[in-house]
Protein backbone atom coordinates (compact mmCIF):
# COMPACT_ATOMS: atom_id res chain seq x y z
CA UNK A 1 0.00 0.00 0.00
CA UNK A 2 2.74 2.42 1.01
CA UNK A 3 6.35 1.97 0.06
CA UNK A 4 9.24 4.27 0.92
CA UNK A 5 12.47 3.75 -1.01
CA UNK A 6 15.81 5.26 -0.07
CA UNK A 7 14.23 8.48 1.16
CA UNK A 8 16.63 11.31 2.06
CA UNK A 9 15.62 14.70 3.33
CA UNK A 10 17.49 17.56 4.95
CA UNK A 11 16.43 20.98 6.17
CA UNK A 12 19.12 23.44 5.21
CA UNK A 13 22.47 21.86 6.02
CA UNK A 14 20.98 19.47 8.61
CA UNK A 15 20.09 15.98 7.36
CA UNK A 16 16.91 14.62 8.99
CA UNK A 17 16.37 11.34 7.15
CA UNK A 18 18.93 9.25 5.25
CA UNK A 19 18.13 6.24 3.06
CA UNK A 20 14.91 5.38 4.85
CA UNK A 21 13.12 2.41 3.26
CA UNK A 22 10.13 0.38 4.44
CA UNK A 23 6.81 -1.01 3.27
CA UNK A 24 3.36 -0.86 4.82
CA UNK A 25 0.86 -3.48 3.63
CA UNK A 26 -2.86 -2.93 3.17
CA UNK A 27 -4.83 -3.21 6.40
CA UNK A 28 -1.69 -3.18 8.50
CA UNK A 29 -1.25 -0.92 11.49
CA UNK A 30 2.27 0.41 11.65
CA UNK A 31 3.79 2.39 14.49
CA UNK A 32 6.80 4.60 13.87
CA UNK A 33 8.81 5.23 17.03
CA UNK A 34 11.97 7.19 17.66
CA UNK A 35 13.42 10.08 19.61
CA UNK A 36 11.88 13.55 19.62
CA UNK A 37 13.22 15.59 16.73
CA UNK A 38 14.30 12.38 15.04
CA UNK A 39 12.29 12.99 11.88
CA UNK A 40 9.17 10.89 12.62
CA UNK A 41 6.69 13.64 11.80
CA UNK A 42 8.80 14.66 8.80
CA UNK A 43 8.65 11.09 7.53
CA UNK A 44 4.89 11.01 8.04
CA UNK A 45 4.44 14.20 6.04
CA UNK A 46 6.35 12.61 3.18
CA UNK A 47 3.87 9.74 3.03
CA UNK A 48 1.03 12.12 2.18
CA UNK A 49 3.05 14.48 0.01
CA UNK A 50 3.02 17.44 2.41
CA UNK A 51 6.81 17.38 2.11
CA UNK A 52 8.86 16.13 -0.83
CA UNK A 53 12.09 14.13 -0.43
CA UNK A 54 15.46 15.43 -1.62
CA UNK A 55 15.99 11.99 -3.14
CA UNK A 56 14.25 8.65 -3.02
CA UNK A 57 10.66 7.66 -3.72
CA UNK A 58 7.32 7.30 -2.00
CA UNK A 59 4.83 4.94 -3.65
CA UNK A 60 1.16 4.90 -2.74
CA UNK A 61 -0.66 1.83 -4.11
CA UNK A 62 2.13 1.45 -6.65
CA UNK A 63 2.02 5.07 -7.79
CA UNK A 64 5.11 7.22 -7.32
CA UNK A 65 4.05 10.49 -5.72
CA UNK A 66 7.46 12.18 -5.62
CA UNK A 67 7.63 15.07 -8.04
CA UNK A 68 3.85 15.32 -8.39
CA UNK A 69 2.51 18.85 -8.25
CA UNK A 70 -0.04 20.01 -5.70
CA UNK A 71 -3.03 19.39 -7.99
CA UNK A 72 -1.98 15.84 -8.88
CA UNK A 73 -1.42 15.15 -5.20
CA UNK A 74 -5.00 16.13 -4.36
CA UNK A 75 -6.23 12.95 -6.05
CA UNK A 76 -3.72 10.76 -4.17
CA UNK A 77 -4.52 12.47 -0.87
CA UNK A 78 -8.21 11.63 -1.11
CA UNK A 79 -7.14 8.10 -0.05
CA UNK A 80 -5.73 9.52 3.18
CA UNK A 81 -7.05 10.89 6.44
CA UNK A 82 -4.61 12.60 8.74
CA UNK A 83 -4.88 13.39 12.44
CA UNK A 84 -2.53 16.22 13.38
CA UNK A 85 -0.52 16.61 16.56
CA UNK A 86 -2.41 19.78 17.52
CA UNK A 87 -5.64 18.54 15.86
CA UNK A 88 -5.42 21.48 13.33
CA UNK A 89 -9.17 22.13 13.56
CA UNK A 90 -10.42 25.20 11.69
CA UNK A 91 -11.05 27.59 14.55
CA UNK A 92 -13.42 29.76 12.53
CA UNK A 93 -15.87 26.84 12.23
CA UNK A 94 -18.00 24.76 14.59
CA UNK A 95 -17.26 21.09 15.28
CA UNK A 96 -19.93 20.02 12.79
CA UNK A 97 -18.58 22.33 10.07
CA UNK A 98 -15.07 21.01 10.72
CA UNK A 99 -16.12 17.39 10.38
CA UNK A 100 -18.34 18.15 7.37
CA UNK A 101 -15.59 20.12 5.61
CA UNK A 102 -14.13 17.32 3.43
CA UNK A 103 -17.61 16.16 2.41
CA UNK A 104 -18.78 19.68 1.59
CA UNK A 105 -15.68 20.17 -0.56
CA UNK A 106 -16.33 16.91 -2.45
CA UNK A 107 -19.81 18.17 -3.42
CA UNK A 108 -21.23 14.68 -3.85
CA UNK A 109 -23.66 14.45 -0.94
CA UNK A 110 -26.73 16.47 0.01
CA UNK A 111 -26.77 18.56 3.18
CA UNK A 112 -28.93 15.95 4.94
CA UNK A 113 -26.60 13.09 3.99
CA UNK A 114 -23.62 15.12 5.19
CA UNK A 115 -25.33 15.82 8.54
CA UNK A 116 -25.96 12.08 9.00
CA UNK A 117 -22.36 11.20 8.18
CA UNK A 118 -21.09 13.90 10.56
CA UNK A 119 -23.16 12.63 13.48
CA UNK A 120 -22.08 9.04 12.72
CA UNK A 121 -18.42 10.10 12.74
CA UNK A 122 -18.88 12.03 15.99
CA UNK A 123 -20.58 9.01 17.56
CA UNK A 124 -17.69 6.82 16.49
CA UNK A 125 -15.28 9.08 18.38
CA UNK A 126 -17.69 9.21 21.35
CA UNK A 127 -18.54 12.87 21.04
CA UNK A 128 -22.22 12.83 20.06
CA UNK A 129 -24.10 16.12 20.40
CA UNK A 130 -21.04 18.38 20.21
CA UNK A 131 -21.89 19.61 16.69
CA UNK A 132 -22.54 23.23 17.65
CA UNK A 133 -19.44 23.70 19.83
CA UNK A 134 -16.39 25.69 18.77
CA UNK A 135 -12.93 24.05 18.82
CA UNK A 136 -11.83 26.60 21.44
CA UNK A 137 -14.46 25.23 23.86
CA UNK A 138 -13.04 21.69 23.71
CA UNK A 139 -10.31 20.03 25.78
CA UNK A 140 -7.14 18.69 24.14
CA UNK A 141 -8.42 15.12 24.03
CA UNK A 142 -11.76 16.17 22.58
CA UNK A 143 -10.05 18.23 19.90
CA UNK A 144 -7.96 15.21 18.87
CA UNK A 145 -11.13 13.12 18.66
CA UNK A 146 -12.84 15.74 16.49
CA UNK A 147 -9.69 15.72 14.33
CA UNK A 148 -10.05 11.96 14.02
CA UNK A 149 -13.75 12.26 13.15
CA UNK A 150 -12.83 14.74 10.41
CA UNK A 151 -10.15 12.38 9.09
CA UNK A 152 -12.46 9.36 8.85
CA UNK A 153 -15.74 10.98 7.79
CA UNK A 154 -14.98 10.52 4.08
CA UNK A 155 -13.91 6.89 4.65
CA UNK A 156 -10.28 7.02 3.54
CA UNK A 157 -8.22 3.87 2.97
CA UNK A 158 -5.27 5.05 5.05
CA UNK A 159 -5.38 7.03 8.30
CA UNK A 160 -2.19 8.58 9.61
CA UNK A 161 -1.78 9.84 13.16
CA UNK A 162 0.88 12.34 14.18
CA UNK A 163 1.54 11.77 17.90
CA UNK A 164 -2.10 11.14 18.81
CA UNK A 165 -1.52 10.78 22.57
CA UNK A 166 1.15 13.43 23.14
CA UNK A 167 0.15 15.89 25.84
CA UNK A 168 -2.84 13.86 27.06
CA UNK A 169 -3.27 12.20 30.45
CA UNK A 170 -2.99 8.37 30.62
CA UNK A 171 -6.76 7.83 30.78
CA UNK A 172 -7.48 9.99 27.74
CA UNK A 173 -4.48 8.43 25.95
CA UNK A 174 -5.99 5.03 26.61
CA UNK A 175 -9.31 6.10 25.09
CA UNK A 176 -7.49 7.45 21.99
CA UNK A 177 -5.61 4.13 21.63
CA UNK A 178 -8.88 2.22 21.80
CA UNK A 179 -10.37 4.57 19.25
CA UNK A 180 -7.47 3.98 16.84
CA UNK A 181 -7.96 0.23 17.22
CA UNK A 182 -11.71 0.54 16.72
CA UNK A 183 -11.30 2.70 13.60
CA UNK A 184 -8.80 0.21 12.22
CA UNK A 185 -11.07 -2.78 12.85
CA UNK A 186 -14.46 -1.33 11.89
CA UNK A 187 -13.40 0.73 8.86
CA UNK A 188 -10.60 -1.71 7.87
CA UNK A 189 -8.16 1.10 7.21
CA UNK A 190 -4.39 0.96 6.96
CA UNK A 191 -3.04 2.97 9.89
CA UNK A 192 0.29 4.67 10.39
CA UNK A 193 0.91 6.03 13.88
CA UNK A 194 3.86 8.16 14.92
CA UNK A 195 4.35 8.11 18.67
CA UNK A 196 6.86 8.04 21.47
CA UNK A 197 4.31 6.66 23.90
CA UNK A 198 5.54 3.06 24.32
CA UNK A 199 2.31 1.75 25.83
CA UNK A 200 0.41 3.11 22.86
CA UNK A 201 2.95 1.66 20.40
CA UNK A 202 2.60 -1.80 21.96
CA UNK A 203 -1.18 -1.75 21.75
CA UNK A 204 -2.04 -0.24 18.39
CA UNK A 205 0.72 -1.62 16.19
CA UNK A 206 0.92 -4.84 14.16
CA UNK A 207 4.34 -3.68 13.16
CA UNK A 208 6.89 -1.28 14.61
CA UNK A 209 9.43 0.78 12.69
CA UNK A 210 12.07 2.44 14.83
CA UNK A 211 14.01 5.44 13.52
CA UNK A 212 17.41 6.15 15.01
CA UNK A 213 20.21 8.36 13.76
CA UNK A 214 18.21 9.36 10.67
CA UNK A 215 17.76 5.74 9.54
CA UNK A 216 15.41 2.83 10.13
CA UNK A 217 17.07 1.06 13.04
CA UNK A 218 14.75 -1.94 13.44
CA UNK A 219 11.45 -3.08 12.05
CA UNK A 220 9.35 -6.02 13.17
CA UNK A 221 6.30 -7.08 15.14
CA UNK A 222 5.83 -5.35 18.52
CA UNK A 223 6.93 -8.53 20.33
CA UNK A 224 10.12 -8.79 18.29
CA UNK A 225 11.01 -5.13 18.80
CA UNK A 226 10.11 -4.87 22.47
CA UNK A 227 11.91 -8.12 23.33
CA UNK A 228 14.92 -7.26 21.20
CA UNK A 229 18.27 -7.30 22.97
CA UNK A 230 19.56 -4.40 20.85
CA UNK A 231 20.96 -1.86 23.34
CA UNK A 232 19.61 1.18 21.46
CA UNK A 233 16.10 -0.29 21.31
CA UNK A 234 16.20 -1.28 24.98
CA UNK A 235 17.46 2.14 26.00
CA UNK A 236 14.67 3.81 24.05
CA UNK A 237 11.74 1.66 25.17
CA UNK A 238 12.81 1.74 28.79
CA UNK A 239 13.41 5.49 28.61
CA UNK A 240 16.97 5.52 29.93
CA UNK A 241 19.00 8.60 29.14
CA UNK A 242 22.68 8.54 28.49
CA UNK A 243 24.10 11.75 29.98
CA UNK A 244 26.85 11.84 27.36
CA UNK A 245 24.57 11.97 24.35
CA UNK A 246 21.39 13.68 25.50
CA UNK A 247 20.34 16.49 23.22
CA UNK A 248 17.11 18.27 23.90
CA UNK B 1 22.58 26.81 -5.42
CA UNK B 2 26.36 26.76 -5.34
CA UNK B 3 26.55 29.01 -2.30
CA UNK B 4 28.81 31.54 -3.97
CA UNK B 5 26.28 34.37 -4.02
CA UNK B 6 25.32 36.06 -0.74
CA UNK B 7 22.43 34.33 0.98
CA UNK B 8 20.18 37.41 1.12
CA UNK B 9 20.20 37.66 -2.68
CA UNK B 10 19.42 33.96 -2.91
CA UNK B 11 16.61 34.32 -0.37
CA UNK B 12 15.26 37.37 -2.13
CA UNK B 13 15.26 35.69 -5.53
CA UNK B 14 13.79 32.53 -4.04
CA UNK B 15 11.02 34.54 -2.40
CA UNK B 16 10.31 36.34 -5.66
CA UNK B 17 10.06 32.99 -7.44
CA UNK B 18 7.66 31.59 -4.83
CA UNK B 19 5.59 34.75 -5.05
CA UNK B 20 5.40 34.42 -8.83
CA UNK B 21 4.33 30.77 -8.54
CA UNK B 22 1.62 31.66 -6.04
CA UNK B 23 0.40 34.50 -8.26
CA UNK B 24 0.29 32.22 -11.29
CA UNK B 25 -1.61 29.53 -9.39
CA UNK B 26 -4.06 32.07 -7.94
CA UNK B 27 -4.68 33.83 -11.27
CA UNK B 28 -5.18 30.46 -12.98
CA UNK B 29 -7.66 29.39 -10.33
CA UNK B 30 -9.44 32.77 -10.42
CA UNK B 31 -9.72 32.58 -14.19
CA UNK B 32 -11.33 29.12 -13.95
CA UNK B 33 -13.41 30.27 -10.96
CA UNK B 34 -12.09 27.48 -8.72
CA UNK B 35 -13.86 28.88 -5.68
CA UNK B 36 -17.35 28.90 -4.26
CA UNK B 37 -19.86 31.74 -4.11
CA UNK B 38 -20.22 31.65 -0.30
CA UNK B 39 -16.44 31.98 0.18
CA UNK B 40 -16.27 34.82 -2.34
CA UNK B 41 -19.23 36.67 -0.84
CA UNK B 42 -17.74 36.35 2.63
CA UNK B 43 -14.49 37.91 1.43
CA UNK B 44 -16.35 40.68 -0.39
CA UNK B 45 -18.26 41.40 2.80
CA UNK B 46 -15.08 41.43 4.87
CA UNK B 47 -13.13 43.58 2.42
CA UNK B 48 -15.93 45.87 1.33
CA UNK B 49 -18.58 46.30 3.99
CA UNK B 50 -16.16 46.19 6.89
CA UNK B 51 -13.92 48.82 5.27
CA UNK B 52 -16.71 51.39 4.98
CA UNK B 53 -15.71 53.53 7.95
CA UNK B 54 -12.05 53.90 6.93
CA UNK B 55 -12.94 54.59 3.30
CA UNK B 56 -15.58 57.19 4.15
CA UNK B 57 -13.33 59.02 6.59
CA UNK B 58 -10.31 58.91 4.25
CA UNK B 59 -12.33 60.09 1.25
CA UNK B 60 -14.15 62.86 3.09
CA UNK B 61 -11.20 64.39 4.86
CA UNK B 62 -8.86 64.13 1.87
CA UNK B 63 -11.46 65.91 -0.27
CA UNK B 64 -12.03 68.54 2.39
CA UNK B 65 -8.36 69.35 3.00
CA UNK B 66 -7.60 69.32 -0.71
CA UNK B 67 -10.54 71.67 -1.33
CA UNK B 68 -9.46 74.06 1.41
CA UNK B 69 -5.81 74.05 0.33
CA UNK B 70 -6.62 74.61 -3.36
CA UNK B 71 -9.05 77.38 -2.45
CA UNK B 72 -6.38 79.22 -0.48
CA UNK B 73 -3.93 79.07 -3.37
CA UNK B 74 -6.48 79.96 -6.07
CA UNK B 75 -7.91 82.73 -3.91
CA UNK B 76 -4.64 84.66 -4.30
CA UNK B 77 -5.12 84.82 -8.07
CA UNK B 78 -8.89 85.11 -7.99
CA UNK B 79 -9.60 81.67 -9.47
CA UNK B 80 -11.65 80.20 -6.60
CA UNK B 81 -14.10 78.49 -8.93
CA UNK B 82 -11.31 76.16 -10.19
CA UNK B 83 -11.09 74.58 -6.73
CA UNK B 84 -13.54 71.77 -7.34
CA UNK B 85 -11.98 70.93 -10.72
CA UNK B 86 -8.59 70.39 -9.08
CA UNK B 87 -10.13 68.29 -6.34
CA UNK B 88 -12.05 66.19 -8.84
CA UNK B 89 -9.12 65.46 -11.16
CA UNK B 90 -6.71 64.60 -8.36
CA UNK B 91 -9.25 62.50 -6.47
CA UNK B 92 -10.25 60.55 -9.58
CA UNK B 93 -6.84 59.72 -10.98
CA UNK B 94 -4.51 59.71 -7.96
CA UNK B 95 -5.71 60.28 -4.44
CA UNK B 96 -8.89 58.19 -4.58
CA UNK B 97 -7.28 54.96 -5.75
CA UNK B 98 -4.00 55.36 -3.86
CA UNK B 99 -5.36 56.41 -0.48
CA UNK B 100 -8.18 53.85 -0.58
CA UNK B 101 -5.70 51.12 -1.49
CA UNK B 102 -3.31 52.16 1.28
CA UNK B 103 -6.10 52.13 3.87
CA UNK B 104 -7.37 48.74 2.66
CA UNK B 105 -3.80 47.38 2.64
CA UNK B 106 -3.49 48.39 6.29
CA UNK B 107 -6.80 46.87 7.29
CA UNK B 108 -7.38 43.92 4.98
CA UNK B 109 -3.83 43.01 3.90
CA UNK B 110 -2.76 42.77 7.53
CA UNK B 111 -5.81 40.71 8.47
CA UNK B 112 -5.20 38.30 5.58
CA UNK B 113 -1.57 37.78 6.52
CA UNK B 114 -2.46 37.27 10.18
CA UNK B 115 -5.30 34.84 9.45
CA UNK B 116 -3.44 32.72 6.90
CA UNK B 117 -0.25 32.91 8.95
CA UNK B 118 -2.02 31.57 12.04
CA UNK B 119 -3.57 28.84 9.90
CA UNK B 120 -0.14 27.88 8.64
CA UNK B 121 1.48 27.88 12.08
CA UNK B 122 -1.31 25.71 13.57
CA UNK B 123 -1.07 23.27 10.62
CA UNK B 124 -4.57 24.19 9.38
CA UNK B 125 -3.19 24.76 5.88
CA UNK B 126 -1.60 21.29 5.95
CA UNK B 127 -4.94 19.93 7.16
CA UNK B 128 -6.65 21.52 4.14
CA UNK B 129 -4.13 19.85 1.86
CA UNK B 130 -4.70 16.43 3.44
CA UNK B 131 -8.43 16.85 2.82
CA UNK B 132 -7.80 17.10 -0.92
CA UNK B 133 -8.39 20.87 -0.93
CA UNK B 134 -5.92 23.09 -2.75
CA UNK B 135 -5.07 25.89 -0.30
CA UNK B 136 -4.80 28.41 -3.14
CA UNK B 137 -8.31 27.59 -4.41
CA UNK B 138 -9.82 27.75 -0.95
CA UNK B 139 -7.89 30.62 0.62
CA UNK B 140 -6.23 32.81 -2.00
CA UNK B 141 -8.61 32.76 -4.99
CA UNK B 142 -11.67 34.16 -3.17
CA UNK B 143 -9.48 36.89 -1.67
CA UNK B 144 -7.98 37.76 -5.04
CA UNK B 145 -11.38 37.93 -6.77
CA UNK B 146 -12.78 39.95 -3.86
CA UNK B 147 -9.85 42.38 -4.22
CA UNK B 148 -10.59 42.84 -7.93
CA UNK B 149 -14.27 43.47 -7.26
CA UNK B 150 -14.19 45.45 -4.03
CA UNK B 151 -11.35 47.94 -4.53
CA UNK B 152 -12.85 49.68 -7.60
CA UNK B 153 -16.17 50.02 -5.76
CA UNK B 154 -14.51 51.42 -2.64
CA UNK B 155 -12.44 53.76 -4.78
CA UNK B 156 -15.49 55.07 -6.63
CA UNK B 157 -17.17 55.61 -3.28
CA UNK B 158 -14.16 57.41 -1.88
CA UNK B 159 -13.91 59.67 -4.97
CA UNK B 160 -17.60 60.58 -4.78
CA UNK B 161 -17.41 61.30 -1.06
CA UNK B 162 -14.20 63.34 -1.49
CA UNK B 163 -15.73 65.54 -4.20
CA UNK B 164 -18.97 66.01 -2.23
CA UNK B 165 -17.03 66.94 0.89
CA UNK B 166 -14.89 69.43 -1.07
CA UNK B 167 -18.06 70.90 -2.58
CA UNK B 168 -19.55 71.48 0.85
CA UNK B 169 -16.35 73.00 2.24
CA UNK B 170 -15.90 75.22 -0.83
CA UNK B 171 -19.48 76.39 -1.25
CA UNK B 172 -20.80 76.57 2.32
CA UNK B 173 -17.66 77.30 4.30
CA UNK B 174 -15.46 79.31 1.96
CA UNK B 175 -18.13 80.89 -0.22
CA UNK B 176 -17.18 79.65 -3.70
CA UNK B 177 -19.80 80.05 -6.41
CA UNK B 178 -21.52 76.63 -6.75
CA UNK B 179 -22.57 76.90 -10.42
CA UNK B 180 -19.17 77.88 -11.77
CA UNK B 181 -17.48 75.29 -9.57
CA UNK B 182 -19.67 72.52 -10.87
CA UNK B 183 -19.33 73.60 -14.50
CA UNK B 184 -15.52 73.83 -14.27
CA UNK B 185 -15.31 70.47 -12.58
CA UNK B 186 -17.29 68.79 -15.35
CA UNK B 187 -15.29 70.52 -18.07
CA UNK B 188 -11.88 69.60 -16.67
CA UNK B 189 -12.55 66.05 -15.51
CA UNK B 190 -12.17 63.63 -18.41
CA UNK B 191 -13.43 60.08 -18.73
CA UNK B 192 -9.74 59.16 -18.86
CA UNK B 193 -9.22 60.46 -15.30
CA UNK B 194 -12.03 58.29 -13.94
CA UNK B 195 -10.96 55.27 -15.97
CA UNK B 196 -7.32 55.64 -14.90
CA UNK B 197 -8.36 55.69 -11.25
CA UNK B 198 -10.64 52.68 -11.54
CA UNK B 199 -8.10 50.65 -13.54
CA UNK B 200 -5.45 51.42 -10.93
CA UNK B 201 -7.75 50.35 -8.14
CA UNK B 202 -8.42 46.96 -9.76
CA UNK B 203 -4.67 46.32 -9.94
CA UNK B 204 -4.13 47.55 -6.37
CA UNK B 205 -6.89 45.21 -5.15
CA UNK B 206 -5.10 42.25 -6.72
CA UNK B 207 -1.76 43.33 -5.25
CA UNK B 208 -3.11 43.66 -1.71
CA UNK B 209 -4.76 40.22 -1.86
CA UNK B 210 -1.77 38.41 -3.36
CA UNK B 211 0.85 40.04 -1.11
CA UNK B 212 -1.26 39.52 2.05
CA UNK B 213 -1.93 35.88 1.14
CA UNK B 214 1.68 35.19 0.17
CA UNK B 215 3.04 36.64 3.39
CA UNK B 216 0.53 34.67 5.44
CA UNK B 217 1.03 31.35 3.67
CA UNK B 218 4.82 31.60 3.87
CA UNK B 219 5.17 33.07 7.35
CA UNK B 220 7.76 31.95 9.89
CA UNK B 221 7.08 29.81 12.92
CA UNK B 222 5.20 30.92 16.02
CA UNK B 223 3.71 34.20 17.13
CA UNK B 224 6.81 36.07 16.00
CA UNK B 225 6.48 34.70 12.47
CA UNK B 226 2.83 35.73 12.24
CA UNK B 227 3.65 39.20 13.60
CA UNK B 228 6.43 39.71 11.10
CA UNK B 229 4.28 38.45 8.22
CA UNK B 230 1.53 40.92 9.15
CA UNK B 231 3.91 43.88 9.24
CA UNK B 232 5.58 42.85 5.99
CA UNK B 233 2.23 42.41 4.25
CA UNK B 234 1.29 46.02 5.03
CA UNK B 235 4.72 47.46 4.25
CA UNK B 236 5.22 45.55 1.00
CA UNK B 237 1.75 46.18 -0.33
CA UNK B 238 1.96 49.89 0.50
CA UNK B 239 5.33 50.16 -1.25
CA UNK B 240 4.04 48.17 -4.23
CA UNK B 241 1.02 50.49 -4.48
CA UNK B 242 3.09 53.68 -4.31
CA UNK B 243 5.74 52.57 -6.79
CA UNK B 244 3.39 50.99 -9.30
CA UNK B 245 1.15 54.05 -9.10
CA UNK B 246 3.89 56.19 -10.64
CA UNK B 247 4.36 53.84 -13.59
CA UNK B 248 0.61 53.36 -13.99
CA UNK B 249 0.10 57.13 -14.13
CA UNK B 250 2.71 57.39 -16.89
CA UNK B 251 1.43 54.46 -18.93
CA UNK B 252 -2.33 54.36 -18.34
CA UNK B 253 -2.99 57.93 -19.52
CA UNK B 254 -1.42 57.22 -22.92
CA UNK B 255 -2.84 53.74 -23.19
CA UNK B 256 -6.39 54.81 -22.45
CA UNK B 257 -6.18 57.83 -24.78
CA UNK B 258 -5.22 55.52 -27.62
CA UNK B 259 -7.92 53.02 -26.77
CA UNK B 260 -10.74 55.56 -26.52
Amino acid sequence: MIEVRQLCRSFGPRPILENVSFRIERGESTVIIGRSGGGKSVLLKHLIGLLMPDSGEVLIAGENITGMNERELLRVRSRFGMVFQGAALFDSMTVAENVAFPLVRQRQLTAAQIATRVSEALEMVELPGTEAKRPSELSGGMRKRVGLARAIVYRPEIVIYDEPTTGLDPVVSDSIDKLIIRVRDTLRVTSVVVTHDMRSARRVGNRVVMLHNRRVHVTGSPEEVFNSSDPIVQQFINGISNPKEVTF
Amino acid sequence: MNGSQPSFIRDWLGGLGQFALLAREAFGAAFRFRTSWPDLIQQIYFMGVKSQSVVIITGAFTGMVLGAQSFMQFHKVGMESATLAVVSVSMCSELGPVLTALMVAGRVGAAMAAELGTMRVTEQIDALRTMATHPVDYLVTPRLLAGFIVLPLLTAESIAIGITAAYFVGVYLLGVDPTYSWAHMLRHTDNIDVLTGITKSILFGGMIAIIGSYKGMNCGEGAEGVGRATTQAVVYSSIAILISNFFLTLSLGQLLTQLL
